[in-house]
């Protein structure tokens, strides 16, 4: 395959690199902030930054990565369902669904 | 079978005879040998079940009306203290309709205030304590007798207990029958079971062993045992815990059998600690009087001493031969390739500490003193297991390790001499005690020193001989002891006197209302003092004849030497010992005999009217046990011994030669070591002494004391002064071991209790506070926040990453 089409095209080094800017922010949200829904909006980010990684280097380590890009997605919807659902059983509860107020598992 | 080949072409050509003996690929049929061992098990399942079903039944069913702790009794958050004590209340209130072991115990402590003797004699002399034997009549005639035919629990032992020993005896004397069908080298036969023990190189396998010897001891045990049974049922069916002890006894026998069939050490070692087990259940079978208690842990205590030196004999054994089955063994030590030395530093210490184990379980010189005390349970006990069969198992020990014992000669000369020490110093002390179940206690001590001043000096038919005499006579008098303290505890129990029905000074007179009893006592008596032709004589007479032929140099042990002496010293001391030893015995005997049965009566005229004998029961086994005693001796009569020789009636010296293919492996052994021995005339003199020392020792007791006119427990004093105080009081060593023993051990153990509570304990709590802390300041990091958990999660990914690239 000679010629460079696609993703390709891009070098790797901003690909990657704005799967790391993406990361990084991602993991800055879930450390910092205390909404459980922006929580999980960060950490869909993380999840969306290591498929990009993934489609990135497919090129050179092969298909595979692709393809599990598609299992992460299916994963992450189905994450998404499930916690959205907690989100609101919690929320129906407690009329918050700010982390600090949940913090049961402690000593 | 491919060990006893193996072990058959190690062995070398002067043990060829006695491998061939044994390795013997067509030896009898042993019928059924496991159900001889199986038999008196089973019999210890059912009595055990229904003693379980007697202590339950005992207990109340619905609430007594009224009764103030039964509610906290069964509140689950009850006082820890009440709910213990509440079933027993609660039953005396209903009052009994069956025997309960705890209601009749209670009654037993009021009926017997402790008698006026008592007071004067020292805290922990429990002799003369009054009467604890014979609790059996208590239900019999008090205000809360049992009404009513006696439950299923309490009737059923007298048949199963009795019933599995007669049948393991018939298997017994089958066995004996089909091993005397074949020649007398096909006479062996072992039973494998299961691997018990496949350890490497140490291959223990579940295993009897059917030989001369072994079926001798099973047909004593089970025989003996029947005879004994059968007493215990009418000596002991009123007593509460009847079933019980029924249980306890069947497992006895369990284990004695498994002891004397066991084909290895191990196996032996299993019968040892249970029959120890068994024993320690029975002393203390009246565990409500803490004399008995005490008892029993003073005999499991200091058998478990000599346990030890038989462990360590056993690991010297595998350490340095390599097997632990008797024809392993004796192979491996015959073949002389085993390098275990002839006479050596190891193989003496083997042989030493095997007689260890022997003293505990034997009651020699320097742990005897846990037998005399063992006469706290009931009198059946005493007679099957403090007389005629557990008690001997040091000398079955030391018979079957025969092989060993030739081996070690200064070890044997050793065992001859504590043997013949033992039977002086306990013959001394019999000779003043008051309590008949002590006389018979300190001269089972004494005879078993015969026993191994017989096997110590090689004389292993004679031990093995003498062995089975007293089983049959001292079974017997203690049989008839029991009869005797039975007829006095019901007599003094009708009148509700207080007296001890134990002390002979309250006896007196006794042959006119217990005829029976008087005559199997009698003959058992004359047995004992070794009067011809009952059977004591032949047996004691071939002991003491041994040491003699030992001193005119005819024993292997002749040349050996212990401590510088030679052996033909000391077996001439031994045999000096041993006379004197027995003429004690003759005077101790007829002292018993008279002041329990001749002279006036001094039970009492009230009592006297209640003295008689019961059922047949206790009556049959006298009879049988007597009868045993007077023609037992012709067992073994030796024919070229003048006097002796004339009451050969064909049978010759039958034990010797039913022994020899056992024993042949020591004989040739010796016989090779030593060269062929002079044979030694037998003389007459000895015949005449013995005879003499018999009959004298009787006679003098009669000179001396039937005219003596006794008084009662509470008015004749016990001996106040000078040696007679020191034999009652037994030579004062228990309270010398109590000094230089018993009490260092508890200072010590103090010592250690303050070093482990003060030291030890603090160090572990230090661990267990540093734990706690810790806790307690990690325990802040868990906030609960998931953010925080994600930030930590997150540095230690970046961690472990950064360590990584680092690398």
């Amino acid at each position: 395959m000679n010629e460079m089409s696609g993703i390709a095209q891009v070098p790797l080094s901003l690909t990657l690199g704005l799967s790391a800017i993406l990361f990084g922010i991602g993991v800055a949200g879930v450390v910092v902030r205390r909404n459980a829904i922006v929580l999980f909006m960060c950490v869909e980010l993380m999840l969306n930054a290591v498929n990009l990684a993934f489609v990135a280097l497919s090129p050179y380590a092969g298909l595979q990565g692709q393809i599990f890009v598609f299992f992460v997605i299916a994963v992450a919807a189905a994450e998404a369902a499930v916690g959205l659902a907690i989100m609101i059983a919690v929320f129906r509860h407690r009329e918050s669904v700010d982390m600090k107020n949940f913090s049961l598992l402690r000593w | 079978m491919l060990l006893l080949q193996e072990a058959a072409h190690g062995a070398a050509t002067a043990a060829h005879e006695a491998s061939a003996l044994i390795t013997s690929a067509n030896g009898f049929r042993a019928v059924y040998p496991w159900l001889i061992v199986g038999l008196p098990l089973l019999g210890f399942v059912l009595n055990g079940l229904l003693s379980v079903l007697a202590a339950r039944r005992a207990l109340p069913t619905l609430p007594p009306v009224g009764d103030p702790y039964y509610d906290h009794a069964h509140d689950d958050h009850g006082h820890a203290a009440v709910p213990a004590r509440a079933p027993a209340l609660a039953h005396a209130s209903v009052g009994a309709t069956e025997p309960s072991e705890q209601e009749a115990h209670d009654h037993g402590t009021d009926a017997h205030p402790v008698d006026a003797s008592a007071a004067r004699q020292d805290a922990h002399d429990l002799h003369d304590a009054h009467g604890h034997d014979a609790h059996d009549d208590h239900g019999h005639d008090d205000a809360h007798a049992p009404a009513g035919p006696k439950p299923f629990t309490h009737t059923l032992p007298s048949l199963i207990a009795p019933g599995v020993l007669i049948g393991a005896f018939v298997l017994a004397v089958l066995n004996f029958l089909a091993m005397k069908g074949v020649e007398p080298a096909h006479r062996f036969a072992l039973s494998s079971g299961w691997d018990w023990m496949p350890v490497g190189s140490l291959q223990i396998a579940a295993q009897l062993q059917l030989d001369p010897l072994s079926i001798v001891m099973t047909l004593i045990i089970t025989g003996v045992g029947s005879l004994i049974h059968i007493f215990s049922i009418g000596y002991m069916k009123e007593d509460p815990g009847y079933p019980r002890y029924m249980a306890y006894l069947n497992l006895f026998v369990f284990f004695m059998l498994m002891l004397v069939l066991g084909s290895s050490y191990p196996v032996m070692f299993v019968g040892w600690e249970g029959v120890g087990l068994c024993s320690y259940l029975l002393i203390g079978f009246w565990f409500r009087e803490k004399a008995n208690a005490d008892a029993g842990k003073k005999a499991f205590i200091v058998n478990r001493i000599g346990d030890f030196g038989f462990l360590v004999a056993m690991m010297l054994l595998f350490w340095n031969v390599g097997r632990l089955d008797f024809v392993g063994v004796n192979d491996a030590l015959l073949g002389g390739n085993s390098g275990v030395a002839f006479g050596g530093a190891l193989i003496t210490a083997i042989a030493l500490f095997f007689f260890l184990g022997a003293t505990g379980k034997s009651a020699q010189i320097p742990l005897y003193i846990w037998l005399p005390d063992a006469m706290a349970g009931p009198t059946p006990v005493s007679a099957l297991i403090h007389a005629a069969t557990m008690v001997t198992a040091g000398v079955y020990l030391v018979a079957r390790s025969s092989v060993i014992f030739t081996m070690a000669p200064s070890a044997s000369l050793v065992v001859a001499l504590v043997g013949a020490l033992t039977a002086i110093f306990a013959a001394s002390i019999g000779l003043k005690q008051w309590d008949i179940k002590k006389v018979l206690a300190y001269s089972t001590v004494s005879q078993l020193g015969f026993m191994f001043a017989a096997v110590g000096m090689g004389a292993y038919v004679a031990g093995v001989f003498h062995l089975m005499t007293h089983a049959f006579f001292k079974a017997c008098l203690f049989l008839g002891s029991g009869a005797v303290i039975h007829a006095m505890h019901h007599a003094l129990h009708s009148t509700h006197n207080p007296a001890d029905a134990q002390d002979m000074r309250n006896m007196g007179g006794l042959r006119k209302y217990l005829p029976v009893t008087f005559l199997t006592m009698l003959v058992s008596t004359l047995a004992i003092a070794g009067v011809p032709p009952f059977a004591g004589f032949f047996s004691k007479d071939e002991i003491i004849g041994a040491a003699w032929l030992g001193a005119e140099g005819h024993s292997h042990l002749s040349q050996a030497a212990l401590f510088g002496i030679s052996g033909r010293v000391w077996m001439g001391f031994i045999g000096g010992t041993l006379s004197i030893a027995a003429f004690m015995t003759a005077f101790y005997m007829g002292r018993m005999m008279i002041y329990t049965f001749f002279g006036q009566n001094r039970t009492g005229e009230q009592e006297r009217k209640h003295l008689h004998e019961t059922d047949w029961t206790l009556k049959l086994p006298l009879v049988v046990l007597g009868l045993l005693a007077v023609v037992g001796g012709f067992l073994n009569v030796e024919t070229e011994v003048p006097i002796v020789g004339a009451f050969d009636f064909g049978q010759g010296e039958a034990l010797h030669h039913w022994l020899h293919p056992v024993l042949a492996g020591s004989d040739d052994l010796a016989a090779q070591r030593v060269g062929a021995l002079p044979e030694g005339a037998h003389q007459a003199w000895p015949i005449f002494l013995a005879i003499g020392i018999g009959l004298g020792g009787l006679a003098l007791a009669w000179a001396l004391l039937a005219r003596r006119k006794l008084a009662t427990a509470d008015q004749q004093p016990a001996y106040e002064n000078g040696v007679e105080k020191a034999l009652y009081n037994k030579w004062y060593v228990d309270e010398f071991y109590d000094r230089t023993v018993v009490r260092p051990v508890g200072g010590l153990s103090r010592l250690f209790a303050r070093f482990d509570m003060g030291v030890l304990d603090w160090v572990v709590d230090l661990f267990g506070r540093l734990a706690q802390l810790f806790g307690v300041a990690f325990g802040r990091l868990q906030t609960g926040q998931v953010n925080t958990y994600a930030f930590v999660l997150i540095v230690g990914v970046l961690i472990v990453l950064g360590s990584f690239v680092a690398l």
